[in-house]
């Protein structure tokens, strides 16, 4: 199983290194979206909820668009027989999207997070940096297991760039009330916090939930 | 409307039988319609004379009646068509998917009365159509729009087959995603109103025995409702294996029907076409 | 052991009949050719046949496993040659042949062997996008016989191929390799002279299985009409 995620992982890695079409377009769009809630809130500084809810919404938007990409060479091109074909375990096709996606979040949020700090926030982040990538790295497993699943649902349908975000979003949102939750009291203006506990485990129960559902239909996705 | 219950003798659906055995989908289907209307009738007396009147909210409060177990059955309903889901993976027998289907069908309907009945009740409550502090309210709204998206991701599917999967899976990841949405949800709603709906226990007596009936009437309606459009399904589909036979070698070779988010059931003319059995 | 016993294989996509009826037995080594107009179902079958599709009814033991509950014995031991190449067009001919090997846990030298057989060892190394349609092809063929499996499943091989070309791939899918062979072919003389057994399928029936030498151009004719 290791040594199947591990080929899968290269391949992957080699495929976005000469393509570069997921990590730099959501990337971009995060810092995109930044100024437009500039100019569309007219703030040039946020905090506590604002904060908190800017930035997971970005977050989330530019997440989906990896989720979109995340299956596209497979389906147009080298197409899921190859490995359909070979002698193992399916569910490794699942993991190593899944951490893929993964890396792929959290490379938006190393460019994200910094540029939010840059032209949007208002309180300084130092302090609760440690908490927010607590917080951040808790959701983004529950995203990466969500995004796979349902990129691997719309890819190989008609719609698949709509279906892709309208599945998602839903789904991800008690992400959203976990996430901006225990963020807001990190980026309070005055007396900055600490996330209360519920949200930790909103989130971690998450993850775990669907990360097993995920583990549990991926196959049956996979047959024709 | 009643008396479509009996199907045509000789028929079979997509399990082969012993020839002569009837499936009968519509068994029982007056009868339960009959409980229902007796039971909807009774709640809805219940609700106009004999539940008393509310102390802050008067005669508006009555929505609750309805609200609340349109919410719980259609609840149960989206759960359910994620229980069908997991049996048909499992057996592959489409007539699970086709469970699974109506289930989240009648659910989707039953949800827009939800959230029509809600609406209403937060605007004669609060003075709003919407409002965000009643966890049932935003809960539903976000599952009303996952599964809202359950017909266009089918129909977005040609082969029938991968269509019935596809929407097993999701059926089964968003049934799995209501309760835990409501927790979400539930932790995030600030307590400012306080929630006429605690659990029976704190109603009294006569108000906790209207809101039991009607949710039993509730729950009968979506039964009803949900064998009937069975029952239809089944019935179309015979008829259309039957056209096929009578056509026999003039059938069309190709799809005779246009693209469409339900499910379809095999007909029995492909089945044992070689060695009897079918395989896992 | 048989290497293929089809009993009654149907499958149907919808309402529609895929392929029904279909009954064949084909002994190791041997070759059978599919002959049928498109839509016949031949791509089908052969997808049935490596385990990718699933029988909807009758029985299909592949290499003497039962399909679909020993599938997963079957992988590794098949090699599917269809219409898509089934490789990524950004990477190089290499780097795809070093995806599958490490699927298939087949080893670095096997990928040099073939890449050298199949003369495309000089542009190996540049992505498969720059590459012309044939040279993708002959990719696609080290790609299906890199785990060397003794069934072969191919869907018209020689699509793409130019008579020196098809020179090239035959010790490894043509007559003279040992493995079993089904080929969807569209060309009866060349296909006639491989085969062993022939199934001319038409609307997913089979409407004609006989030994090669029983066999004549006419009789395929047929089936196209």
């Amino acid at each position: 199983m290791r040594r199947t995620v591990a080929a899968l992982l290269r391949k992957e890695l080699l495929v976005e290194l000469r393509t570069l079409e997921s990590v730099p377009g959501m990337s971009l769009f995060a810092v995109t979206t930044f100024v437009v809630f500039h100019f569309a809130l007219n703030r040039s500084s946020v905090d506590g909820d604002l904060a908190a809810g800017i930035l997971w919404v970005t977050l989330l938007f530019a997440a989906i668009l990896g989720v979109n990409r995340l299956f596209v060479a497979d389906a147009d091109q080298g197409g899921f027989d190859g490995f359909l074909l070979a002698p193992v375990d399916r569910s490794a096709l699942l993991v190593a999207k899944a951490i893929t996606l993964l890396a792929y979040i959290v490379v938006l949020e190393l460019v994200a997070v910094p540029a939010f700090a840059l032209l949007l926030l208002g309180p300084p982040l130092g302090q609760a940096l440690p908490d927010l990538l607590g917080v951040l790295a808790l959701a983004d497993v529950g995203v990466a297991a969500i995004g796979t699943l349902v990129a691997a649902l719309a890819v190989r349908t008609r719609a698949r760039d709509l279906l892709g975000p309208l599945l998602a979003l839903p789904l991800l949102v008690p992400i959203v009330i976990g996430g901006a939750r225990a963020t807001s009291p990190l980026l309070a203006l005055a007396h900055p916090g600490a996330p209360a506990p519920r949200w930790l485990l909103t989130l971690g129960l998450y993850d775990l939930v669907f990360g097993l559902i995920a583990y549990a239909v991926f196959d049956f996705l996979l047959e024709d | 409307m009643e008396s479509s219950s009996r199907q045509p003798a000789g028929f079979s659906d997509s399990k082969p039988r012993a020839p002569g055995r009837v499936v009968r989908y519509g068994g029982g289907l007056r009868a339960l319609s009959l409980a229902t209307l007796a039971v909807m009738t009774a709640g809805l007396a219940l609700v106009f004379f004999y539940a008393p009147l509310e102390a802050e909210q008067g005669f508006l409060q009555k929505i609750f009646y309805v609200h609340v177990p349109l919410a719980i059955v259609s609840l149960c309903g989206f759960v359910l068509g994620g229980l069908f889901a997991i049996q048909h993976l499992r057996t592959r027998d489409q007539r699970w998917d086709m469970r699974s289907y109506v289930a989240i069908h009648m659910s989707l309907i039953f949800g827009v009365g939800t959230l029509i009945t809600g609406s209403i009740w937060a605007k004669g409550s609060w003075g709003h159509w919407w409002v965000w502090n009643e966890p049932t309210l935003v809960s539903f709204l976000i599952v009303f729009l996952l599964y809202a998206t359950y017909q266009p991701l089918r129909f977005a599917i040609e082969d029938p087959e991968r269509q019935a999967r596809y929407a097993s899976v999701f059926a089964i990841t968003a049934g799995a995603f209501v309760p835990m949405n409501f927790i979400a949800v539930r932790l995030s709603t600030a307590y400012l109103h306080p929630r006429v709906l605690g659990g029976t226990s704190n109603l009294p007596a006569p108000m906790a025995l209207t809101f039991v009936v009607c949710l039993v009437a509730m729950a009968l309606l979506y039964t009803t409702m949900f064998k009937y459009e069975l029952t239809a399904k089944h019935t179309r589909a015979q008829l259309r294996a039957l056209r096929r036979r009578l056509a026999g070698e003039d059938a069309p070779a190709g799809l005779s029907r246009a693209r469409t988010a339900a499910p379809t059931l095999q007909p029995p003319a492909t089945i044992g076409a070689g060695a009897a059995g079918r395989p896992g | 052991m048989p290497a293929l016993e089809v009993d009654g294989l149907a499958r149907h996509y919808g309402e529609r009949e895929a392929l029904g009826g279909v009954s064949l037995t084909l002994e190791e080594g041997q070759t059978l050719v599919v002959f049928g107009p498109n839509g016949a179902g031949k791509t089908t079958l052969l997808r049935v046949l490596a385990s990718l599709l699933r029988p909807h009814a009758g029985r299909v033991r592949v290499l003497g496993c039962e399909l679909p509950q020993e599938a997963w014995k079957v992988r590794g031991r098949v090699g599917l040659l269809g219409h898509e190449p089934l490789l990524y067009r950004e990477l190089t001919a290499r780097e795809n042949l070093r995806y599958h090997a490490r699927l298939h846990g087949v080893g670095e030298e096997r990928i040099g062997e073939l890449l050298r057989a199949l003369a495309i060892a000089d542009r190996c190394d540049e992505p498969l996008r720059t590459l012309s349609r044939g040279m993708v092809q002959r990719v696609a063929v080290a790609r299906a016989v890199l785990h060397e499996p003794p069934l072969l499943l191919l869907d018209e091989p020689h699509s793409n191929l130019d008579p020196a070309a098809v020179e090239l791939v035959a010790p490894l899918i043509g007559a003279r390799s040992p493995c079993t062979r089904v080929i969807c072919s569209h060309d009866p003389g060349g296909g006639l002279a491989e085969a062993d057994l022939v199934l001319g399928l038409r609307a997913g029936r089979p409407v004609l299985l006989r030994a090669a030498g029983e066999v004549r151009a006419p009789d395929i004719a047929e089936l196209y009409r």
